[in-house]
């Protein structure tokens, strides 16, 4: 049982420590400027940390990466934090879409998108949620039908995107073929940003912060090299991304900063509360389940190390991380009282934010569902949607809600 | 970084099961509810597979190896409810070694049983060692060494405490002084034990008294080795705990993939779906706390106190959570005498009790990290 570094490993972070103490004055501080000010900042500190290796450390070296193991990755992402100074704008395009790109995309696509993404000097979205497809992507509705010359027209509205009012491209899940089953007749585009018919709505979300948008897609127009991976392979070509997302969102959980000792020290400053055996319980369960985490996240380091790729089961951590902090969220406000929830106090950002971060990446249901079939090998509910062409089964969706209407009223 | 099983722990592991495998221990647990004397007797099997010195050195007669090592076998043990007398016996025997005992070798061997008189270390509340009482939620004063160097006191609910050939007592000495460990022979006139079952048949417990043994103390134990045994006791039945765990797990999903109600399997409702991963999600986190651990016990020994404690906690609240989903999985079934749930049940339930139940582990790991706040 071994937590340590190996000695090259140990060499890495030694480099990457040492680069980051002499670089990170030129850092982005995190508050105190507007979030223009704030992201062009941070636009330029993933270029600075992309010239120094530190950004697509696992993207292949021809494509402007460094060719080095998810280990390096975490890593990077261990001594950013230990820096204090933030770490790559657009965790989204690096972690998730290039890679998408890496594995789906054409050389001309790899070569054109894939270097101004490192750089953050065009920074991507994931134009994948709809307001009628969250935990059951594949009924997206978002259709884009073939024209004659080739290319492509795209309407539709996305939803839940992150970055979206600053993002030069977004990967974007659409219909192509609505007479198949609706698994199968989606396509995956790059769509530019500034397109003619793409309108960008900021949602604010229940903290207040405006990170959020819905897309709006008006009869955009689309070249045939917009296409990402096979027509009607859409499906596959979104698992791919979605693979990607388990992957950043289990290496990147040390960042997320929930960790037991951060809040047994908000609970610590209490000399009341710090012997109470009610605080004391649900610090202690909270905690527990904290410390879990971590160490899970060891364990799928070491898997990924012997080359094994974390599978569905590491959805618990994230189901974990986010039942604790909400419960330490509680804790500590029932400790500090009212004041917990002033507008700027970490706590309050904090609590504000967790509800959201349940259905983020797939809501807590549908995780447990995947990981009862996938990990448990459970069945799977009988499917009303197998086999039937999209068309026919949004048809009858619309008859039942007609039905249900009209029985209310009667 | 490296936490896969080693060759030699999945050896280990193979070999326990199937040592264990020999005897339905699940189907003596239920008999011996009703006739205790029917258990068998697990022992030899303990000494043949080398498990009575696993923690005791080379140069002592043991295997030399780690607390995870011993933890692998736990959870073998508790996979099949097996009674090995081992949750007594390991810290015991490591105490003993640390103190240059001359009866270590016996007891790596296993022709003496050990048994670990366990108490509380103070902690950032409560400032005093402490032990179980009979009864009732007051804890009470750990054993006392006199000036005349007799042990005198009383300790209830120690598992693994009758027929032991040899207790290790966690003392506090009279006039002051830090806590030792004191080594009283099973068969002195000054000790007695009175053996209790509860609920659970395949755990022998004891009241201990002692009323003016005769001790020989163990040099160079100090406070934070007695500390670290009550941390090993806990950590030792997490492992059981989770062992537990695992075999509900398999046998209610087993069973949800074969039951069929409304022309389904009952494992393709959610209800049922969500509660299965809910205990694999219970059983994750507290596996990751046994590594957590069995990996700070041998590199960071200042926080094992807290590993150990949130590792009992874990495992035996997904134990609670387990061995009753078990039960509501099988419908009415899962509360018959004849079926393997309750046993899993009675198990949980005196578990939780014992060793300063799972409240007091809760609390150790809130107090663990307020202290260090």
């Amino acid at each position: 049982m071994d937590l340590n570094d190996s000695p090259e490993q140990a060499q890495y972070r030694a480099k990457v420590r040492s680069w980051l103490q002499e670089h990170r004055s030129e850092a982005p501080v995190f508050s105190g400027q507007d979030e223009q000010e704030s992201i062009a900042a941070r636009r330029e500190w993933q270029g600075t940390l992309a010239e120094a290796g530190l950004a697509g450390v696992t993207w292949p070296v021809e494509l402007g990466g460094q060719g080095l193991g998810a280990v390096e990755q975490v890593i990077v992402n261990q001594e950013i934090a230990r820096a204090g100074v933030p770490g790559i704008l657009d965790v989204i395009g690096v972690g998730m879409l290039g890679p998408t790109l890496i594995a789906h995309g054409t050389d001309e696509q790899k070569h054109r998108y894939l270097g101004p993404m490192l750089h953050a000097d065009e920074v991507w979205c994931q134009l994948f949620s709809e307001p009628a497809a969250g935990s059951d992507l594949a009924a997206v509705q978002a259709r884009a039908v073939l024209q004659e010359d080739g290319g492509w027209r795209l309407s539709g509205q996305k939803v839940w995107t992150t970055n979206a009012h600053f993002a030069s491209f977004g990967l974007l899940l659409a219909r192509t073929d609505p007479s198949v089953p609706k698994h199968k007749g989606l396509t995956m585009f790059i769509v530019p940003m500034d397109g003619e018919g793409v309108t960008v709505r900021p949602l604010r979300k229940l903290s207040g912060e405006p990170d959020f948008n819905e897309v709006f897609f008006d009869d955009v127009a689309l070249d045939a090299d917009a296409v990402c991976g096979p027509v009607g392979g859409g499906w596959g070509t979104a698992m791919t991304t979605l693979m990607f997302e388990r992957l950043t969102i289990g290496l990147g959980s040390e960042a997320m900063g929930y960790r037991a000792e951060r809040f047994a020290q908000a609970i610590a400053a209490d000399a009341h509360a710090r012997r109470d055996p009610e605080v004391r319980r649900r610090l202690g369960e909270v905690s527990l389940e904290l410390l879990a985490v971590k160490f899970s996240g060891y364990r799928t380091l070491s898997a990924l190390q012997q080359g094994q790729i974390p599978g569905p089961e590491s959805g618990l951590a994230k189901i974990t991380t986010v039942r604790a902090a909400i419960e330490a969220g509680d804790l500590i406000a029932d400790v500090l009282g009212p004041e917990a929830l002033e507008a700027d106090s970490e706590w309050s950002h904090m609590i504000s934010y967790l509800p959201g971060l349940k259905s983020a990446g797939g809501t807590e249901e549908i995780l447990r569902n995947t990981i009862g079939e996938r990990v448990l090998g459970l069945p799977p509910e009988p499917r009303l949607d197998k086999g039937i062409a999209f068309s026919e089964l949004r048809a009858a969706e619309r008859a039942a809600v007609a039905a249900a209407k009209s029985g209310s009223r009667s | 970084m490296n936490l896969e099983l080693t060759d030699e722990q999945v050896f280990l592991r193979d070999a326990a099961r199937d040592a264990l495998s020999r005897v339905d221990t699940v189907a003596a647990a239920r008999s011996a509810i009703e006739d205790p004397a029917s258990l068998p007797d697990l022992w030899p099997t303990a000494c043949a597979a080398g498990w009575a010195g696993l923690l005791v050195g080379e140069a002592s007669g043991g295997a030399g190896l780690g607390v995870f090592d011993a933890m692998l076998v736990m959870m073998e043990a508790g996979r099949v409810l097996a009674g090995v007398a081992l949750l007594g016996h390991l810290p015991a025997s490591e105490l003993l070694d640390r103190g240059g005992s001359s009866v270590t070798g016996d007891v790596a061997e296993g022709s003496v049983r050990a048994c670990l008189v366990a108490a509380r270390p103070p902690g950032d509340v409560v400032s005093t060692w402490t032990v179980e009482a009979s009864a009732g939620s007051v804890r009470v004063e750990a054993p006392e060494l006199g000036e005349d160097g007799r042990l005198d006191g009383r300790v209830c609910w120690v598992p693994d405490a009758s027929s032991a050939g040899v207790f290790v007592v966690v003392a506090t000495q009279a006039g002051g002084g830090g806590p030792v460990a004191v080594v009283v022979d099973g068969d002195d006139s000054g000790v007695s034990v009175e053996p209790v079952m509860r609920f659970d048949a395949t755990r022998s417990l004891g009241h201990v008294t002692f009323a003016g043994a005769s001790v020989s103390v163990l040099d160079d134990v100090g406070a934070d080795q007695c500390a670290s045994a009550w941390y090993l006791a806990q950590a030792l039945l997490a492992a059981e705990s989770l062992g537990s765990v695992e075999t509900a797990l398999e046998t209610s999903v087993a069973y949800a993939k074969e039951r069929f109600t409304f022309g389904r399997a009952i494992g393709s409702y959610q209800a049922v779906k969500h509660s299965l991963v809910e205990i694999l999600r219970l059983r994750e986190n507290a596996y990751s706390l046994l590594v957590y651990a069995g990996w700070a016990y041998e590199d960071a020994p200042d926080e094992f106190p807290l590993a150990a404690s949130a590792a009992r906690a874990a495992a035996g609240h997904a134990l609670d959570y387990a061995s009753r989903a078990l039960i509501s999985v099988h419908g009415g079934l899962g509360a018959t005498w004849e079926h393997d749930a309750p046993l899993f049940f009675r198990r949980a339930q005196l578990s939780r009790r014992l060793l300063g139940g799972l409240g007091d582990a809760t609390d150790r790991v809130a107090g663990e990290l307020l202290a260090g706040a």
